[in-house]
């Protein structure tokens, strides 16, 4: 298999980077996980966050899943807490609307507020 | 929910919200029997045989945010709309098996869907081992988070760039599991 012959270069690649990383991990990501967020696009959500942080080798982010926080009409939801900042609730997130959020709000610090539900 | 893997992640998060530290997910699906079947297994704290018996009931649930709890309702739905039905065995402190049954060549049964999406997000959940095995007639494809610790390092595997290798790996274990005829096509060409 292809993908099995990528693993022993992957095994480098990570161990630099986690070499890098030291200390405590500056933006947590939490994807809501619960069956509502997985009925409403929750799963591929979160693939295409992990695909998104790995195109642009991200060492400082973790990433994390939660059960249905009683929001259920607003999956998928996701929060993104940085330092400095306020914690930040988007709602009805895509795919395609993580990707930004990543480019934007994770690397930049820049919240969109249109997409905010809440802000704490 | 539209796909049979997107109600395997909704087991194994019960699996997790249950406290488990290995679930085993296995598809097994055989056309000869037209039989297709997914279980998930758990060593959680399990539940008591009031809990089993409610398990399905929508109105059901252990969760405090709200006061429903839809997932094995909706996969037991998707089980009997296609022949089949779902089976619960649990016990306290002995974990969790959940068996949907499906007539695989079922008109109203759903796709299997993406599973490689499904098993990079599970492997996503730290300190949870997944053991992943996909039957198709006989043939078996098989994906372990414990073997990938062993090589990586258990600290390697929330790396995105280890998770995106799983989605790929899985990806391309699930299509040589359904291609064997292609498979044996290059095997002529190579003579």
């Amino acid at each position: 298999m292809k993908s099995l012959e990528d693993l022993a270069r992957l095994r480098e690649e990570v161990r630099e980077r986690i070499k890098v990383r030291e200390g405590a991990k500056a933006v947590r990501i939490t994807v809501g996980m619960g069956t509502c967020g997985i009925a409403a696009g929750a799963r591929d959500v979160m693939a295409a966050l992990l695909d998104e942080l790995a195109k642009r080798g991200l060492t400082d982010v973790t990433v994390t899943q939660t059960g249905c926080a009683g929001l259920c009409e607003y999956e998928p939801l996701v929060e993104v807490a940085r330092p400095g900042q306020p914690k930040v609730t988007y709602s009805y997130v895509t795919p395609e609307k993580i990707r930004q959020i990543v480019a934007q709000h994770v690397v930049n610090g820049q919240i969109i507020g249109e997409w905010v539900l809440a802000a704490r | 929910m539209q796909e049979l893997a997107l109600h395997i992640l909704d087991l194994f998060r019960n699996a997790v919200e249950a406290g488990a530290r290995t679930v085993h997910v296995a598809v097994r699906e055989d056309r000869t029997s037209d039989r297709l079947q997914i279980e998930v297994r758990d060593d959680g704290r399990g539940m008591t045989p009031d809990q089993v018996r409610t398990a399905c009931d929508p109105f059901f649930t252990t969760r405090s945010t709200r006061r429903v709890g839809m997932g094995l309702a909706l996969l037991q739905a998707a089980a009997e709309q296609a022949g089949g039905g779902l089976g619960i065995e649990s016990t306290p402190g002995g974990g969790t098996r959940v068996v949907a049954t499906f007539q695989l060549g079922h008109l109203d049964r759903a796709p299997l869907g993406d599973m490689a999406a499904t098993l990079e997000v599970m492997a996503a959940e730290a300190g949870v081992q997944v053991e992943y095995e996909h039957w198709l007639d006989g043939r078996v494809f098989r994906f372990s988070t414990r073997e990938l610790e062993e090589r990586l390092g258990a600290e390697a595997r929330g790396d995105p760039a280890v998770l995106t290798w799983v989605e790929r790996h899985i990806r391309e274990g699930e299509e040589a599991l359904r291609s064997p005829v292609r498979e044996y096509c290059k095997g002529v060409d190579a003579r």
